[in-house]
């Protein structure tokens, strides 16, 4: 095995902690001006990026300009139900399109490999119209519907499914169980982590999302965060404080949650890599 | 254990008519569908028949709230004469050439570098992740304040007498900065990718290339890219394929309206702006759409081609 020498080692830190500044800055930056209180100018030059009082008063301003923490809750909800619908869809899914035999499998497959394949850029009008002839336009229902089963979810479950062998549930059906326990006994218990990395990634999705929720929701009252982020800074784009403390409302909770669940985003990834 | 339970021949409707050896694939004939159903049902009805609904409003008039006729090529002719729909066109295209190069290359280099096992390694990984995680309206936000005519990035360029540039009033350096964000928040996504792809990388190889005395640069050229060539057309065809489709950057570092006199729209912002609403032209935006569909196909199949005949 080769050897890190010193210089490589100092020249790599270096490197690391000069993209951390780049790709962390910003963020920190963004915070350090939402703590900054009304009498501190927020446009020296040369920048001070320590604030001089550090302040929550921006975060009460943002919740009297635009109701932030509905519109958190809003989000909350509609992340929460895409979790629930994916994992539970796609689980499902996924099992039938893996491990059961009728007519029509490949053609169930094909379908989800096709839609997989549509850009959703593309179809946003016609899901649009599609709600509206649903009645379920600016409802947060609406907002949910279009990605509450992802194909490429059912398709990561229908991989995970085909890597388990099938003696395991041979001799579970051959013990009686019919497909319900075998699915939720047998099959379901080992992909456990596809379930995980699914659960986070439509959570993710959902929190993120920002087009498709502009386009179906107009009622100030039904925004997800990130369109009543959107409106703030259309409408109270002059104060920067105000901006910058909506924004590390909407980050922060998805920096806890994936600080917390890091080690399912890189699964795999450290595995089969080189040891230095 | 299993072979008593057959013996006792359970009271089970199914065990008697199983063909021998095919026991694990018959189960009750309704469920299959049961579990596929949910899921055929949401893409059916939310991603396929909207797919086959864009493609055939494209040639119709419809409206929000007015049904429409038949009015065959009538959108697409259009189009051409729009000078609105070229200026999308345009820029989406531009999109793909400033973003593509630099979305396959630097991630590629950032992952070489956080590839080692070198104490606090993971920290740095998970950390250049953060911006893939964070919503785009908080990245667009982000740099909508450090990029503003006063904010951090002018104060710097100020304090180092460089003086203040307008990035955000300026129809193309505009276009550059969203461009700029698109690719900053794309990195670790793509370094995850090619993370994946180094780790598939035979050590054999460097080392070979190491004793034959190639040097750092010479090793990358010879041994890594060659190795992950595959993986970067992958990267190509995902990153051209969505920068063709740039919507939120741009939205929100130029507005709604598209920056100065609209000149930074892109073709989904004019999707969005001609269909929505209760005015929206249905019909002329599917149109749109339809033009979307046939790049992003076209994008995808000529950058998956232009690789296998790099490997020919």
């Amino acid at each position: 095995m080769t050897r890190v020498r010193k210089g490589e080692l100092v020249l790599r830190y270096v490197l690391l902690l000069a993209v951390l500044a780049l790709t962390v800055g910003p963020f920190l930056w963004q915070l350090s001006t939402s703590l900054k209180g009304p009498t501190e100018d927020i446009y020296s030059s040369p920048p001070s990026f320590l604030p001089r009082n550090p302040t929550f008063h921006n975060y009460e301003r943002v919740a009297d300009t635009i109701p932030v923490w509905d519109y958190a809750f809003n989000s909350l909800k509609v992340a929460t139900a895409n979790v629930v619908t994916n994992c539970v869809g796609s689980a499902l899914a996924g099992y039938a399109l893996a491990r059961l035999r009728y007519r029509g499998r490949r053609a169930a497959t094909l379908a989800f490999v096709l839609a997989m394949l549509v850009p959703v850029e593309g179809i946003i009008i016609a899901q649009f119209t599609t709600m509206r002839e649903l009645g379920l336009n600016n409802t947060l229902i609406g907002v949910v519907l279009p990605g509450c089963i992802g194909a490429m979810n059912v398709l990561l479950m229908r991989n995970a499914f085909l890597n388990l062998p099938y003696e395991i549930e041979e001799a579970a059906y051959v013990d009686g169980a019919n497909v319900w326990q075998r699915f939720l006994r047998i099959a379901l218990p080992s992909v456990k982590g596809t379930v995980a990395v699914v659960a986070i990634f439509a959570f993710m999705g959902a929190w993120d999302d920002f087009l498709w929720p502009l386009i179906v929701l107009s009622d100030p009252s039904k925004f997800t965060l990130t369109i009543g982020l959107n409106y703030l800074h259309g409408t109270f784009a002059n104060d920067e404080r105000l901006v910058a403390a909506g924004t590390v409302i909407a980050v922060a909770p998805l920096i806890a949650l994936f600080a917390g669940l890091q080690r399912y985003f890189f699964r795999g990834v450290g595995e089969g890599a080189v040891k230095g | 254990m299993a072979s008593s339970t057959v013996s006792r021949a359970r009271p089970d409707s199914r065990a008697p008519d199983v063909p021998r050896g095919r026991r694990v694939r018959r189960q009750l004939p309704s469920s299959p569908w049961l579990f596929a159903a949910p899921g055929l049902l949401i893409i059916s009805a939310f991603i396929l028949y909207p797919f086959v609904s864009t493609l055939v409003n494209a040639f119709t008039d419809r409206r929000t709230l007015i049904p429409g006729e038949f009015v065959g090529l009538a959108n697409f002719r259009e189009l051409l004469h729009d000078d609105m729909f070229w200026i999308g066109l345009r820029n989406s295209s531009l999109y793909v050439l400033g973003v593509v190069p630099a979305l396959v290359i630097l991630p590629l280099l950032l992952a070489l570098l956080v590839q080692k096992n070198i104490p606090g390694i993971t920290f740095f990984r998970s950390a250049f992740y953060t911006p893939v995680v964070a919503s785009i309206v908080v990245v667009g936000l982000i740099w909508v304040w450090l990029l503003d005519e006063r904010g951090l990035i002018n104060s710097l360029l100020e304090a180092i007498g460089v003086g203040r540039i307008g990035f955000l009033s300026d129809q193309w350096l505009l276009l550059l900065s969203a461009m700029a964000v698109t690719v900053w928040k794309g990195l670790g996504y793509y370094m995850i990718i090619y993370l994946a792809a180094l780790a598939n990388v035979p050590r054999e190889l460097h080392e070979a290339a190491a004793v034959d005395g190639a040097g750092a640069i010479r090793r990358f050229v010879t041994v890594t890219v060659p190795a992950v060539r595959s993986t970067m057309a992958l990267v190509g065809a995902l990153s051209s394929v969505a920068a063709f489709k740039v919507f939120s950057e741009v939205y929100l570092m130029a507005g709604p309206s598209g920056g100065p006199a609209g000149e930074d729209t892109t073709l989904v912002m004019l999707v969005q702006r001609t269909g929505t609403g209760l005015t929206g032209r249905v019909g002329y935006a599917s149109a749109i759409s339809v033009v979307v569909f046939v790049v992003t196909v076209a994008l995808m199949l000529l950058v998956l081609r232009a690789d296998r005949r790099g490997e020919a």
